[in-house]
């Protein structure tokens, strides 16, 4: 009753006051209140004020530049070392030294973000209004209902409609009246939104004392029929979609992988360098796209595919000079060349550094690989991601062709299985290991073209991979393609199922965890080298 | 049975304890700031650190250049111990935090009532000290047991611990996890009671460092002088064999790695207080590669090798983030390549082949033979 009281308060406070009624200083001292929960509702009562200054005190309330001057009495906003007042908007000049911003936690700050997020219903912008409009989605401030009435009625853009509806469909589930708690949650069976799900989903559980979240029976139905028919349209697409995005980061671990399943898995070298061939490969991605923007405008949808000999041929090229200047010193020394080759990554990331900055620096996605598929529920398939997944398969299936079926390709295996009867046969083994390392280290260029397309591109970017890579050739086990192949695809789709139960951080340390205790029942990996060499 | 140490390298320890424990504090608190010969509160604390590193490294050399096990995950155990001490530090600050909780700030900030379990007792200083041994040391057993029991060695091995650590990390980073997250503990006010930045507790932090490091190289050159010590170094050389010998090599390895993790984790819990802050960070991988350079460069299969290096590769970075940052990673990278190629057996086995090249004089047996090369395939 009090709240439907206090509703009706707000809805007359917007009739009847004029629009140059200006803020109750008063109204913003509660702020500073050691109890977080008067300080939340002082901002609720700010934010239904709907006042120009409120956007920005409560702006300088979460960025804690806020705070209280004269003993309490007076809110002051400092920026730069100068006050204004919070209320009025007038200068103050420079701030005290003994000035001190009131500090805000989590739980206020959330709060803070949805107020601000209602006020920003009014900008003129759409892509703002939307954006404002789905923050609102997860709020539980049911006092800023009127103001999304309001928005709702104002509002012109069917999309930012559509959103906004849904949002004051969940916010209505606070109010006190069990019929229109019903309503609101037969409304909401039209949203797709994931956070909906969890809004319904806590309605019709119980809390830990046994008893309903939601106390009215009609509700309960309501909502676990809304429910119902939200899984039942999304469910299909979102096992899809989890399958899409597993194969998607599997064809991404592939492709880091490849390259170190062949110099690690055929050679034996543990190259802790590889995560940077990576880089290099992204980065002279980047360098194409330069060149192709300054000389070569009309075809610059095209740089990618430009870019993909580029890449192989730089790093393939680095690769080689690196085995010959250094790592065939340290055959039969695995532990040695380990260190060597993190030596070399260092240097690398550091001349990377040198050479473009520390920044990331921007490639962009040509014309055919942006956008991409829309689904039903919202989800959207991108290009880019799809390409990879082919360009893998391509790659993946090259390295076979090369492996198998060429002349190269059988004095890698010979020298692989037996060094010293290769050689006696006539085999160069030095040529082979060169060329073989070469080839890796190519590869691993050719990686970084493809996640040059999806990610951020830095010096550091190798480092990112470079444990998820040697996890996926550990597991997969050495000198087997198809083990590694099975790896990364299997580890991507663990990690992508995993996701939406644990969160990405959780999933990537449960997938690490996995593969300790993998490796624990099968040291081998996945696919053993049976014979002699097994015992590497 | 060899001599624990030669006397004359027993005068040469009491001499470094001697500077350690009275000269050094002396000319720290005794003499005024405008002394020349007066130690700064910056040349202590950087000190205490460098020795905390130095057990690190030594405890790395026990289990990679005694034992032929290259660990990538012993940063690992070197931030837990800080982090079991760092809980008890957090609990000291009592109500003196931003929020004047009796919680630590951050679990204010995540809007948590009441402590976790796992942080029950720890404003207990004994309870404390008892985690900061335990927990390093049960993982260490359990991820030993499993890893050795299951034969992985070599490259694997340093791979798997090298998940490890970043799998902790990744783990750490994470609020709810109830370490603090990406700012990990922090603004640490005392220890015991007594303010923790007052020259007497940084001097008496320090003093323990030494004392410990100077004990953990007794122990160390107890254990490889020992015959578990020939056996270590046998398994590095000819682990197959020893096993047909009758041996039971894991035992030895899991003994070795344990006190190895033990030893890591106590330096931990000394340097956090030293230098006010453990986060996450500390668990990197690329940081538990850097101790087995600091290993690497003084020279492994020696004792005072892998000291002289932490302070080394970490005076030089001290001198070079200031002087030249950018050069900072160049100058490690080219560590790391040019020690592995050209000294194998880093500063110690220079100094030993200089030696040996002296006329008039034999060469010095202490230094042990090269390194074994490790049979692949």
């Amino acid at each position: 009753m009090f709240q439907t009281l206090r509703l009706l308060a707000f809805a007359l406070a917007f009739l009847v006051a004029p629009a140059w009624a200006a803020l109750d200083p008063a109204s913003v001292l509660p702020l500073a209140d050691e109890d977080p929960d008067v300080r939340i509702e002082a901002i609720r009562k700010l934010t239904a004020t709907q006042e120009p200054r409120v956007a920005d005190i409560l702006g300088a309330l979460s960025n804690e530049s806020l705070g209280l001057i004269d003993d309490g009495r007076r809110a002051v906003i400092v920026a730069d070392g100068r006050m204004t007042d919070a209320v009025t908007g007038a200068a103050l000049g420079a701030a005290p030294a003994s000035f001190e911003p009131l500090m805000v936690n989590n739980r206020l700050r959330g709060e803070i973000d949805a107020a601000l997020a209602a006020l920003k219903l009014a900008s003129p912008d759409a892509a703002t209004r939307l954006a404002a409009a789905r923050a609102l989605q997860g709020s539980d401030n049911e006092g800023l209902l009127p103001i999304v009435q309001q928005a709702i009625d104002k509002e012109t853009d069917p999309e930012v409609k559509g959103v906004l509806e849904l949002s004051a469909a969940s916010l209505a589930l606070r109010n006190p009246d069990p019929a229109l708690r019903a309503k609101a949650a037969a409304d909401l069976a039209r949203s797709n939104d994931p956070q909906v799900r969890q809004v319904l989903s806590a309605l019709v559980g119980k809390g830990s004392d046994g008893t309903y979240a939601e106390p009215d029976e009609r509700v309960r139905t309501a909502a676990q029929l809304s429910l119902a028919e939200i899984n039942r349209r999304l469910f299909s697409t979102e096992i899809g979609l989890a399958a899409f995005t597993g194969l998607s980061l599997g064809s991404i671990l592939l492709l880091a992988a490849l390259g170190l399943a062949i110099t690690y898995g055929l050679m034996g070298i543990i190259n802790m360098a590889h995560g940077e061939f990576l880089m290099i490969g992204a980065y002279t991605t980047y360098l194409t796209q330069g060149v192709f923007r300054q000389y070569l405008p009309a075809a610059f949808d095209w740089y990618v595919v430009a870019a993909l000999p580029a890449a192989f041929i730089v790093t393939a090229v680095i690769g080689m000079a690196l085995e010959r200047g250094v790592l065939r010193w340290l055959y039969g020394r695995p532990l040695e060349t380990l260190l060597t080759t993190w030596g070399v990554s260092l240097l690398l990331i550091q001349a990377c550094r040198s050479l473009f900055g520390a920044q990331n620096v921007e490639v962009e996605n040509p014309a055919w690989l942006s956008g991409g598929i829309a689904i039903s529920g919202g989800y959207v398939i991108p290009f880019n991601r799809i390409a990879i997944i082919v360009f893998a398969l391509l790659v993946l299936a090259a390295v076979w062709l090369l492996i198998n079926r060429t002349r190269t390709g059988l004095f890698v295996r010979g020298v692989t299985q037996n060094r010293a009867m290769a050689s006696c046969t006539g085999v160069p083994t030095h040529r082979v290991d060169m060329l073989t390392f070469g080839l890796g280290s190519g590869v691993a260029g050719l990686g970084g073209v493809a996640l040059s397309q999806i990610g951020n591109v830095g010096p550091d970017l190798g480092q990112a991979y470079i444990v998820d890579s040697f996890m996926v050739v550990v597991l997969g086990g050495v000198g087997q393609l198809a083990g590694t192949v099975i790896a990364a695809f299997g580890l991507g789709s663990i990690a992508k199922f995993l996701e939406p139960l644990s969160g990405a951080v959780l999933a990537k340390i449960m997938v690490l965890v996995f593969i300790i205790l993998f490796i624990q029942k099968r040291p081998q990996g996945l696919f053993a080298l049976k014979g002699r060499s097994a015992e590497a | 049975m060899t001599r624990l140490f030669t006397p004359k390298a027993w005068t040469a320890i009491f001499a470094v304890a001697a500077v350690l424990v009275v000269l050094l504090p002396t000319l720290h608190l005794a003499l005024p700031e405008s002394h020349p010969l007066h130690v700064s509160s910056f040349w202590i604390t950087l000190l205490g650190k460098f020795m905390c590193y130095a057990v690190v490294a030594l405890a790395m050399d026990l289990i990679w250049g005694y034992t032929g096990i290259l660990s990538l995950g012993q940063g690992l155990f070197f931030a837990l111990g800080g982090y079991a001490f760092g809980m008890y530090l957090m609990r000291q600050i009592g109500r003196d935090g931003v929020y004047k909780s009796d919680l630590p700030d951050f679990m204010v900030f995540l809007d948590w009532k009441e402590l976790p379990w796992y942080w029950v007792g720890t404003d207990s200083f004994l309870w404390a000290l008892v985690l900061v041994v335990a927990v390093p040391g049960l993982l260490a057993l359990a991820f030993g047991f499993f890893a050795f029991r299951s034969r992985i060695k070599g490259v694997y091995f340093s791979i798997i611990t090298q998940a490890l650590t970043y799998a902790a990390m990744l783990a750490f980073f994470r609020n709810d996890m109830g370490f603090g997250g990406n700012n990990g503990f922090t603004d640490f006010k005392r220890i015991l009671g007594m303010p923790i930045t007052s020259p007497e507790m940084r001097t008496a932090l320090f003093v323990l460092s030494g004392l410990y490091l100077l004990g953990a190289l007794v122990v160390a050159r107890w254990i490889v002088t020992s015959k578990m010590g020939r056996v270590l170094t046998a398994i590095r050389d000819q682990e197959s064999r020893l096993m047909f010998l009758g041996y039971r090599t894991r035992s030895y390895k899991l003994v070795i790695w344990t006190i190895a993790a033990v030893m890591s984790g106590i330096a931990g819990a000394l340097y956090v207080p030293q230098v006010g802050i453990i986060n996450p960070g500390e668990m990197s991988p690329a940081n538990s590669i850097e101790i087995a350079i600091w290993a690497a460069v003084g020279g492994r299969g020696t004792l005072v090798g892998p000291i002289l290096g932490a302070f080394a590769v970490n005076g030089a970075k001290t001198w070079f983030t200031v002087a030249y940052p950018e050069l900072w990673l160049y100058f490690l990278g080219l560590l790391f390549v040019l020690v592995t190629l050209f000294l194998p057996r880093g500063l110690a086995g220079l100094a030993a082949t200089v030696r040996a090249r002296l006329p008039g004089r034999p060469a010095a047996k202490d230094v042990q033979a090269p390194v074994a090369q490790e049979v692949v395939s």
